[in-house]
């Protein structure tokens, strides 16, 4: 079967981002851009479907500016046969991006789609749901552990509670939570090869999508700063500030 | 039955009991329709149900109970609640659709949101005004305040940013919608279901949380020793959950559970920003760590630099 695979260019991780003075957006100018880390693990959960003979092929799709182009080689490296960027300068909200993604599903017809539960930039949590209602496929979100049996696939979830398991019929949308699976390195002989592998280019009007936003971001706030705090001696100090001090206990 | 700017609420339940963060989304469908002037209802998608739609009944501010009760609808699986909830949004003339913040609602709303072909909204933690939403970016290092244009806006609400509304007082008008037939594409196979008789971490007034520096899942009782004293929940790092110390439910942070105690204690916990998303909205905030520039007294309103394994027992005898 064919996996899809969408990845997403945002701020690393270890990057504390910053509001920026005029309060329009936050500063990203200089900083240091990464595959979101949700999306490397659905790289690797695709990987190994192919390495144990589920999958047949591994697409990897980034909808974004020029430089999603780095994030799309660094899957290829990683392992992915091909690639393909929807190129567009706006920032799609997720609505359009899993719009982009279904016409992408409909031209490529894969048997799974895997994508992050999360972006670390916007914190939606949204895209893959939303493919799957337009897809008109199962969803098995928030993933921890994937197997695929003949035309279903068991996806556990993390859930509030602990722990479920539900089985979906392929062709299914797949989100990945951080237990699913630990992201390999890209060796540099694959991140040479990668270089030779195929990266096609598309717009949304080629897919007929319109991306135009529906929320307008009227601001953007620093978050309440918390007052200093104090360092205490010992655990006595400790609990006898709780009491009185904080009037916690 | 149509009622064109009214607010639907989404309940959080397990068939036998309304979970708690339902009031506190109530609490903001309540601000809102302070703004909107439309009533708010209460949707009941599950099987066997009943017990918590009596429950529901009483909740001031609920005009109406929507209570759809099906074999279909036993563990809420999205493919099949969609349908029910785009079918209420269209007929019923909704102009708000809230659910709490939960995996569920996570898991929902954005599935209904497309099936409207309207933007979903996350993790809202007030609302400036019917179409104007504060929520929080990049891990809540920031807080974009959004606006929608959409003719139907489909929201989950960050639960620890609203207080609970009272359980009593109301008296709502149960109505009872017909349950749709199963999907067929999903099926529920099976859970594992953390059991404790402490607080919901969502719902607990006093956290401790270990992390990487609890080194072993058998260093815990550590923590549940200290919990038992103060009436806490014991929650942890993403690093204790990856190394296997403890189950996935337990983690707070920006990826796991976002709470907001009376008190926070992290123990072993460096504080790296996906942490301090989870609770720095905590009232009070304390650090056990040995490391004295661990970022986590950056947040921390008492600090001790200490070994956890002498401060653990020790804090223990002295709550006694
Ligand atoms: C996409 C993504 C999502 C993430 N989501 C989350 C999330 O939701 N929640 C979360 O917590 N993290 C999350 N993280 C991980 C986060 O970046 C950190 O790696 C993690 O929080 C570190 O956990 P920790 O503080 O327990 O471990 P460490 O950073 O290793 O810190 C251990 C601390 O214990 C202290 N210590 C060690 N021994 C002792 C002792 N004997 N006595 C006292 N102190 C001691 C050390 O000084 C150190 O400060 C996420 C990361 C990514 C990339
Ligand atoms: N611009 C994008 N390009 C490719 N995939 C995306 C994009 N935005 C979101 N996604 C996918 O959707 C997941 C969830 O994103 P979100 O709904 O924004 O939190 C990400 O982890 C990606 O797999």
């Amino acid at each position: 079967m064919k996996v899809l695979v969408a990845i997403k260019r945002v701020v690393d991780a270890n990057v504390k981002v910053r509001v920026k003075a005029d309060n329009t957006a936050v500063e990203l100018a200089n900083v240091k851009m990464a595959i979101n880390p949700f999306c490397e693990i659905a790289i690797e959960e695709a990987l190994r479907l192919r390495e144990k003979g589920h999958a047949t092929e591994v697409l990897v799709v980034s909808i974004g500016p020029d430089a999603c182009q780095e994030q799309l080689r660094t899957a290829l490296a990683l392992g992915a046969d091909r690639a393909l960027q929807i190129q567009t300068d706006e920032t799609p909200e997720s609505l359009a991006v899993a719009k982009l993604l279904n016409a992408v599903v409909e031209r490529e017809q894969p048997q799974m789609v895997i994508l992050g539960k999360q972006s670390i930039d916007g914190d939606n949590n949204q895209t893959g749901q939303m493919l799957a209602a337009l897809a008109n496929m199962p969803q098995g979100t928030f993933a921890s552990e994937v197997n695929v049996d003949g035309d279903k696939v068991y996806v556990t979830r993390e859930i509030d509670g602990g722990l479920q398991t539900v089985s979906l019929s392929l062709p299914a949308i797949v989100t990945t939570d951080l237990r699913l699976n630990e992201p390999r390195y890209a060796s540099l002989p694959n991140i040479m090869k990668a270089k030779r592998k195929p990266l096609e280019s598309m717009t949304p009007d080629e897919l007929g999508i319109d991306i135009s936003p529906r929320l307008t971001t009227l601001a953007v706030n620093n978050p309440p700063e918390r007052a200093a705090g104090v360092k205490v001696a010992s655990v006595s100090e400790l609990v006898e500030k709780l009491k009185t001090e904080a009037g916690v206990l | 039955m149509s009622n064109s700017n009214s607010i639907l609420v989404v309940a959080d339940h397990d068939n036998n009991q309304l979970k708690a963060v339902t009031m506190n989304c109530l609490q903001a469908a309540a601000e809102l329709s302070a703004k909107t002037g439309g009533s708010v209802d209460l949707l009941i998608a599950g099987s066997n149900c009943q017990a918590v739609a009596e429950q529901a009944k009483a909740l001031p501010g609920v005009t109406r109970v929507l209570v759809a009760d099906g074999e279909s609808l036993t563990h809420q699986l999205p493919e099949d609640v969609t349908p029910l909830l785009v079918a209420q949004a269209k007929e019923g003339g909704y102009s708000h659709l809230l659910a709490a913040a939960t995996t569920t609602g996570k898991n929902l709303m954005p599935r209904v949101a497309a099936l409207l072909d309207v933007a979903q909204i996350s993790d809202i933690t007030e609302v400036v005004s019917e179409d104007t939403f504060v929520r929080p970016i990049y891990a809540g290092n920031a807080l974009a305040t959004v606006q929608s244009s959409d003719a139907i806006k489909v929201i989950t609400v960050r639960t620890t940013a609203f207080d609970a509304i009272a359980s009593e007082g109301g008296s709502a008008e149960v109505v009872s919608l017909s349950a749709p037939s199963a999907s067929g594409m999903s099926a529920f196979v099976g859970e594992e279901l953390s059991v404790s008789d402490r607080p919901e971490l969502t719902a607990a007034r006093v956290i401790i949380s270990g992390g990487r520096g609890m080194q072993s899942g058998e260093n815990f009782p550590l923590l549940e020793k200290v919990a038992d004293k103060l009436g806490a929940t014991v929650g942890a790092s993403r690093a204790a959950v990856d190394a296997g110390f403890v189950p996935n439910d337990m983690q707070v942070g920006q990826t796991g559970k976002i709470v907001a105690p009376e008190l926070y204690i992290a123990v072993g916990i460096s504080g790296a920003i996906q942490h301090l998303a989870g609770m720095k909205d905590s009232r009070v905030i304390v650090a056990i760590n040995k490391d004295d520039e661990a970022p986590i007294f950056n947040v921390a309103d008492y600090g001790l630099v200490a070994d956890l394994f002498e401060v653990l027992p020790e804090l223990e005898a002295q709550l006694s």
